[in-house]
């Protein structure tokens, strides 16, 4: 198998983005990704399109996006694993580069989510689980089904409301450091506890915006990286894992299976050490669709102990400085959940954190020249764990 | 129709009628949007042809899982197939007794075609046949805790007048 480098990436401002439409936002994110990675658009042989859609009016998204790039006639597909849609179109794309089938594959993914109104956003992202016994008869949401593992998590370790709200102040911090965040406002707990319940425990502020946005990571094989003399950043171990579509046939509603699995892979694949993995990674983003899921992320992933993510919240562990800076973009809490492109936009967020190049004070400090991404799809039903390198031969 | 888009439409039919085209403002970020003419309603045709004595059962108040033949394995929901041991053979049994609460939600923001209902509770229960069952909640949501006892109980769901099951504190 061949390595497999990244060599440029990008992603647009997120938000509600009615100033643009799909073809606009992938050029966005595309054009700047390639003028990082100082190639032809002509280079990309194979191009992978990550996209929810459902609430957006484009059928064939990766035609969309592959005329509106001007790339044709190279090859397209459109990818979905949920919310982890771009972790998953990186995946393939490093899978079709390590086994030697192309040089240079573009993962983007995009997603308009602001073409529908809330109540049908509602309607589609509750219905990302099992259909007929979970959402035809009893109308659950999305914020409600991360709601029921919040309930268990809490019941089970005495977790308070306040302490996921902390989750929600620190990401909103960061956010307001990242010019391309959907919101750039600082909250306190106070605003975060008094915002309305959107599923008992969990409230407003606990739960990711619906957005528009595009983000774009190109991929190249080693041959093309020595031969260009890119700067890259190379892809040391992904793991990936699914979970149940049905919830009801899971019995721990404390953590994610899938993302436990996932992660193990990715240590395993890259050589990391599963029981202290944070002290060989930089930085970390993780999928904190609600901050329920982010306290998870930090026990599914190892950085603590099960029932301690509370602590590291409350310790402030993961702002930079701590045990292990995590979502200094925002995450998808304040930076912004465009469902098919926030996998992508992770692995953008790390490349340039790697190579030092983030500006606006939220910088982490790069002495492994490791980072993670760890991205979930719907409520763990898929779950793929990115780790990134700065040394080519850091795999296991 | 919610009331969000109501407000768009009228917008739009204005501006066909003064400006030739169907194209609203959105007010936040003054961007210009075209207001889509053609509406799909959505509504599927799911078999459950292969389950279809769960709902004979249901329509007699019980709850049915089925249970494979030849290694034991008991599907909730009801599966007409056993993808563990992979065989066809399977045979019903009920869902009753005494079972606990692991978790719950009350969802108060609701998709669009649960909109007419006031804000519902989720649970999932473990029953003693040792599967889950995820389900509305009866009851006053107030003294809902996780790890409660719990049964299953068979009533119609109005207003849409069909039969479902419950999670009920005991």
């Amino acid at each position: 198998m061949r390595r497999v480098g990244i060599i440029g990436a990008s992603y647009t401002k997120f938000g509600e983005r009615f100033d643009s439409n799909m073809q606009e936002l992938a050029w966005e994110a595309f054009n700047d990704a390639l003028k990082e990675a100082n190639i032809e658009k002509d280079s990309v042989d194979y191009s992978i399109v990550s996209n929810m859609g459902g609430w957006s009016s484009e059928s064939l998204p990766a035609v969309i996006v592959s005329e509106g790039l001007g790339i044709n006639p190279k090859g397209s597909v459109r990818v979905e694993a949920a919310c982890a849609s771009g972790s998953a179109a990186i995946k393939l794309a490093h899978d079709i580069i390590a086994s030697g089938q192309a040089d240079v594959v573009l993962a983007l993914g995009v997603e308009k989510m602001r073409e529908s109104p809330t109540k049908t956003i509602v309607e589609y992202i509750g219905r990302a689980g099992n259909f007929m016994w979970e959402f035809e008869n009893f109308g659950l949401t999305f914020p409600g089904y991360y709601a029921l593992y919040a309930t268990a998590y809490m019941s089970k370790y005495g977790a308070k409301e306040e302490d996921l709200c902390e989750v929600a102040v620190k990401n909103h911090y960061y956010g307001s450091l990242n010019e391309k965040a959907q919101f750039t406002n600082r909250i306190t707990l106070e605003k975060c506890m008094s915002s309305p319940y959107v599923a008992w425990p969990l409230k407003l502020y606990d739960c990711s915006p619906i957005t528009d946005g595009a983000a774009a990571v190109l991929l190249a094989s080693e041959n093309f990286i020595k031969e260009h003399k890119s700067e890259a950043v190379w892809i040391s171990g992904i793991g990936y894992a699914t979970g149940t579509a049905n919830l009801s046939k899971r019995d721990d509603f404390s953590g994610l299976d899938a993302a436990r699995r996932a992660a193990l892979q990715a240590y395993a694949k890259a050589g990391i050490n599963p029981d202290r993995p944070a002290s060989q990674l930089d930085l970390a983003e993780v999928h904190d669709c609600f901050t329920i899921a982010e306290v998870m992320a930090y026990e599914d992933l190892g950085f603590a102990k099960k029932g301690e993510g509370i602590k590291l919240v409350k310790e402030k562990q993961t702002y930079i400085g701590g045990l292990i800076p995590v979502n200094l973009d925002g995450g998808l809490k304040a930076k912004g959940h465009p469902i098919g492109a926030t996998g992508e936009s992770m692995i953008a967020e790390l490349y340039h954190q790697l190579l030092g190049k983030v500006k606006g004070g939220r910088q982490a400090d790069i002495k492994n020249g490791r980072a993670l991404a760890h991205n979930v799809g719907g409520t763990g039903h898929y779950a793929y764990v990115t780790i990134l390198s700065l040394d080519r031969s850091d795999h296991a | 129709m919610s009331d969000e888009t109501e407000k768009l439409k009228e917008s739009a039919e204005e501006s066909k009628k003064k400006f030739g085209s169907p194209i609203v403002v959105d007010q936040k970020t003054s961007s210009s949007l075209w207001f889509d003419q053609r509406e799909l309603n959505v509504r599927y045709l799911i078999s459950i042809n292969r389950i279809k004595k769960f709902y004979e059962e249901l329509s007699k108040g019980k709850v049915m899982a089925t249970k494979c033949n030849k290694c034991g394995e008991i599907y909730f929901p009801p599966q007409s197939y056993c993808n563990k041991c992979g065989s066809n053979s399977m045979s019903w049994i009920e869902l009753s007794g005494s079972g606990e609460l692991l978790t719950y939600t009350i969802i108060n923001v609701k998709p669009q075609s649960f909109s007419h209902y006031p804000d519902y509770a989720i649970g999932i229960a473990k029953m003693p046949q040792g599967v889950n069952v995820l389900a509305w909640i009866d009851g006053d949501v107030r003294s809902l805790r996780v790890g409660m006892k719990v049964r299953l109980e068979v009533k119609r769901r109005d207003p849409e007048g069909y039969l479902t099951y419950w999670i009920k504190p005991e």
